[in-house]
């Protein structure tokens, strides 16, 4: 694939169909039809490219592949893109959502249809190239540059209590983020270079590595969220429209996962065990705590978005334990949850659009009148839940194993939090789907309708074929993950052993 | 001091002879023609800012010294000079409209700006205590004439006389401390403070000097605790004088300020650097703060504009090469940013009124879409965020800080920014989010080019960073 710039085109396929909206004139109803189709077809046809990434991905190779470099802010700061293992599910994993986000605001979203439409791609150019870049200030500029257009999102089409939401989310995630872009200059003083692939083969002292460490963890656990930083995404997500929870659920939440793995991790090893305690404190505590806040809520969107919180705690832990299956389980966790929350999202949507509410007690008894509904919103909930079969178990399986080689008490903890999600998970089933049809307004809702169909059939295929087989995803971040692993062994050896040494 | 030989070398100062002698031209042309001759004066103007800037082009590239070194032209000093002009001229294309709606028919305007430009260039040239003295008074008196020139205005008389009497209180400081700092050398020349101060410890008495030498200065960028006058002065006056003052002579007060503490006290960083640290981190602060309560869309970006001076200070106070360099960048790109927002503000207009509140862009894109979105673009320029110019030029300040392990400095200031990024999201929210109010009236054709083009250059700057970059790291080796 040489000389053809495949990230490249992938990453900004999206703001050359914004650019096409952005020429479309007029507010009548074919300009507004013209706009979600170029919408529609400009992120299938990214998600088309995007596939031949994954075709033309090397399994073997656990370096990066698609490497791109040219001259941009000079000295050492250049454009460079590129993917691995670890980097490849979540570039696919965004543009695979983004057409499902596309259809999800076909009709539920009627004023400034064109500003919404623009605002999405950029979003999604922005996402992809978070996960593609490989230089650290380029990876920075797509990981902010993010938050305009979601900032507008919310702000825009958001509900009742938009403008606190949106404000809270951009600059709850500007500060940690700008904590970050400080570590990342100190970084490029000390290594010379803000490459990627450089700053992972470098070994920073261990003095600077704890405030390094630090400042990507300021950045990284709020956009995870983890607790107690958490408190923007209940707010972010209940005001947001549906795709655009799909979309913070989905994807924006792996940047902090993703983050952890591309830096954390393996840039500052002897820091990330040293903390790594803390963070299993803070997973735990999440994995428990948020899941009991999800039991009280009253609100649907709010409940999935407190369960998010639960299902990233996993994340963290598995990814600090430093061992195959915990950073493997972390990652799988995430793509799943990607797929089962981003479609959580997408059913309270498909309800919302015909009730104009997310309160758990105006709904009751669905399944008599939407037994499509009720089989889909089941295999999610599931999925949620952890059941076996689904996606949502391998993650959580993997990430419990490791943690229980590692510590014992965090898995016994966290194991805690899979009883929860089931408790809160169900009821909220049972509230919404079973029970008599008693609302009057009720009465005459529809099923699912071609569209929603479409939308929903794809994540539920997905959810299930993940749960039996999950090896296409395990494969492909296998050997990066055990070179990341073996890398991060080595290091934390080393380090004990000068140590003693010292001594 | 060797004599002037030939009209030959006097071609390193030519910008600011052609300045000088054709701003009285136009004076006289005003003066003479009966009609006041508005047009043709801001004209004249315009064509003299152009030629200027050709004309500090026209000599190869080096340095070139005069006057028994008290002039200097190098490629720092050409480039901030350029920016000058540059922020003068958009000064004087961005007043057109509002001179046309017959609220300010003054042909002064022009000319007073082509003065104060005169008198900023040998600020920015300035290689001794005397020519920077020289400079910043033409400068000053220029603007405070500016300030009141609408003189049946209360306010705008009232701002006029603030500014002139905390200037010369300024001024006064300046002056009191360079004839210390004479005093303590026995020199006024930049070069040879800094061998003086080299050669041993400095003595207490050149220190103090320095201090009174930076407070005067600080006065001059509105930097905190000197910054009293900037809201007062912004809301007051004129709006196309507002952005003047905004935009030129912050430029040019920055450069002298970095070319007075690089190359007339590089070896005393550590007496200047905390003076600097200090300044920069209030400014910083109280511009974030400070601006959350306004009202008034003019008080705001004065704030603002304290708060952007702080910024190019964190570049500053590293005292190094990368730190100049990131100030250059600063300055260049702020200049855009803030013309780009007042041309608009120039267009906040209903019926025959100006109108200066913040709750009047209420629902702008409904009105005016694309002026909506070149705003939201330039505010979140200011506040920072990628991929806009204005990240670039917070990136490399913070750069050179961090390089020279300045780590509270810059903690604190990316945190001020975030303070900051919420009252510049509070415009775009009342933009954006909220339902529309009334229109404006239609804009001017230059105030839509200035927008336009500014916006332009916030959002591409990220595809073609390299050449300010490198240009910009020229004129910063040229101090060193």
């Amino acid at each position: 694939m040489s000389g053809w710039p495949l990230l490249s085109v992938v990453t900004f396929l999206p703001l050359v169909g914004a650019l096409f909206i952005f020429a479309i004139r007029g507010d009548d109803e074919i300009s507004i039809r013209n706009a979600r189709y170029v919408a529609l077809w400009t992120t299938i046809l990214t998600f088309i490219l995007s596939l031949f990434i994954w075709f033309g991905f090397d399994y073997e190779n656990p370096g990066f592949q698609f490497v791109e470099e040219t001259e941009w802010l000079g000295d050492a700061i250049s454009y460079r893109m590129g993917v691995d293992g670890i980097s490849v599910l979540f570039v696919i994993l965004s543009t695979f959502l983004m057409p499902f986000c596309i259809l999800a605001s076909w009709e539920s979203v009627r004023i400034r249809v064109k500003e919404y439409m623009i605002a999405f791609l950029v979003l999604e150019t922005m996402m992809i190239g978070v996960f593609t870049a490989l230089d650290a200030v380029l990876f920075y500029l797509f990981f902010e540059a993010g938050l305009i257009p979601m900032f507008i999102i919310i702000g825009v089409w958001g509900g009742q209590r938009r403008v606190y939401a949106s404000f809270k989310f951009f600059l709850y995630t500007l500060v940690g983020s700008l904590l970050m872009l400080l570590a990342i200059m100190a970084m490029y003083f000390t290594a010379g270079t803000t490459d990627i692939p450089t700053l992972l083969a470098y070994d920073f002292p261990v003095e600077m590595q704890y405030w390094l460490w630090l400042a990507f963890f300021a950045s990284f656990a709020v956009k995870m969220p983890m607790w107690p930083v958490h408190t923007w995404l209940p707010d972010a997500h209940v005001e947001a429209p549906t795709a655009g929870s799909v979309i913070l659920a989905g994807i924006l939440l792996k940047m902090g996962g993703y983050g952890f793995l591309r830096f954390s991790l393996p840039m500052f090893p002897d820091a990330s065990d040293y903390f790594a305690p803390l963070v299993f404190v803070l997973s735990v505590v999440a994995i428990i705590y948020t899941s009991l806040v999800a039991l009280r809520q009253e609100d649907i969107k709010k409940l999935i978005a407190y369960s998010s919180v639960a299902h990233m705690g996993f994340v963290t832990m598995g990814i600090f334990t430093g061992t195959v299956q915990g950073v493997q389980g972390g990652i799988f966790q995430m793509i799943s949850h990607g797929i089962v929350s981003g479609a959580l999202f997408l059913c309270v949507g498909v309800v919302y659009d015909r009730m104009h509410t997310r309160e758990i007690a105006a709904y009751g008894g669905l399944i008599n009148r939407m037994p499509l509904y009720a089989l889909a919103f089941l295999v999610f909930t599931m999925a949620n839940v952890g059941l076996p079969g689904t996606s949502g178990f391998v993650g959580e399986f993997l990430t419990l194993i490791a943690a229980f080689q590692v510590n014992t008490w965090v898995a016994f903890f966290a194991t805690f939090g899979v009883i929860l999600s089931a408790g809160y998970a169900l009821f909220l089933y049972r509230r919404v789907i079973f029970g008599a049809l008693e609302k009057e307004s009720l009465r005459s809702i529809s099923d699912l309708n071609w569209r929603e169909i479409a939308v929903l059939a794809p994540l539920v295929v997905l959810t299930i074929l993940f749960g039996f087989w999950p090896m296409p995803i395990l494969d492909v971040t296998g050997p990066a993950v055990t070179q990341l692993v073996d890398h991060y062994q080595a290091a934390i050896e080393g380090g004990a052993s000068v140590a003693a040494a010292i001594k | 001091m060797e004599p002037v030989m030939t009209l030959q070398s006097l071609l390193p100062i030519a910008p600011e002879i052609l300045l000088s002698v054709g701003a009285m031209a136009a004076l006289m042309l005003g003066v003479f023609r009966s009609d006041g001759g508005v047009a043709l004066c801001s004209g004249l103007s315009v064509a003299l800012l152009v030629a200027a800037t050709l004309l500090i082009w026209l000599l190869p590239g080096g340095t070139y010294l005069l006057f028994g070194d008290s002039f200097i032209l190098d490629p720092f000093a050409r480039l901030m000079k350029s920016l000058v002009a540059i922020g003068s001229l958009v000064s004087i294309l961005l007043s057109i409209d509002y001179m046309r709606s017959g609220r300010m028919t003054r042909f002064e305007y022009p000319v007073l700006i082509v003065l104060s430009t005169t008198g900023m260039f040998v600020m920015v040239s300035a290689n001794d205590l005397v020519t920077l003295y020289l400079g910043l008074e033409l400068q000053s008196l220029a603007a405070y004439v500016l300030a009141s020139i609408q003189r049946d205005s209360a306010r705008a008389t009232e701002a006029g006389l603030k500014y002139f009497v905390l200037g010369s209180l300024a001024s006064g400081m300046l002056l009191y401390g360079a004839s210390l700092i004479y005093g303590f050398t026995g020199t006024v020349n930049f070069h040879r403070i800094a061998e003086i101060t080299a050669a041993g410890d400095p003595p207490l008495g050149l220190v103090f000097g320095l201090v009174f030498l930076l407070a005067g200065l600080a006065f001059k960028i509105s930097a905190v605790p000197f910054h009293m006058w900037t809201p007062d002065v912004y809301e007051g006056a004129p709006t196309p004088v507002t952005a003047f003052f905004s935009a030129a002579p912050k430029v040019a007060a920055v450069a002298l300020l970095v070319r007075v503490v690089m190359t007339g006290f590089p070896s005393i960083v550590l007496e200047w650097q905390q003076i600097i640290v200090f300044v920069s981190l209030a400014s910083m602060i109280l511009g974030a703060f400070a601006a959350i309560g306004q009202r008034n869309i003019k008080r705001l970006m004065a704030y603002s504009s304290i708060a952007n001076v702080g910024y190019a200070l964190v570049g500053l106070a590293a005292g190094t090469e990368a730190g100049v360099r990131g100030v250059i960048i600063y300055m260049a790109i702020y200049l855009v940013m803030t013309l780009g927002t007042f041309a608009f503000i120039l267009s906040m207009r209903r019926g025959d009124t100006m109108v200066e509140s913040i709750e009047d862009l209420s629902g702008l894109w409904k009105n005016n879409g694309l002026a909506a979105f070149i705003l939201t673009v330039l505010f979140f320029s200011l506040a920072g965020i990628p991929p806009l110019a204005g990240f670039f030029a917070k990136f490399y300040v913070f750069l050179a800080a961090i390089e020279a392990g300045l780590y509270p400095l810059a903690v604190i200031g990316v945190l001020s920014s975030v303070v900051a990024a919420f009252y510049y999201l509070r415009i775009v929210k009342i933009m954006v989010f909220d339902e529309a109010g009334a229109p404006f009236e239609p804009m001017g054709g230059e105030l839509r080019a200035v927008l336009g083009v500014s916006g332009f250059l916030m959002i591409f700057f990220v595809v073609f960073p390299a050449p300010l970059i490198a240009i910009a790291q020229r004129a910063a080796l040229s101090l060193f």
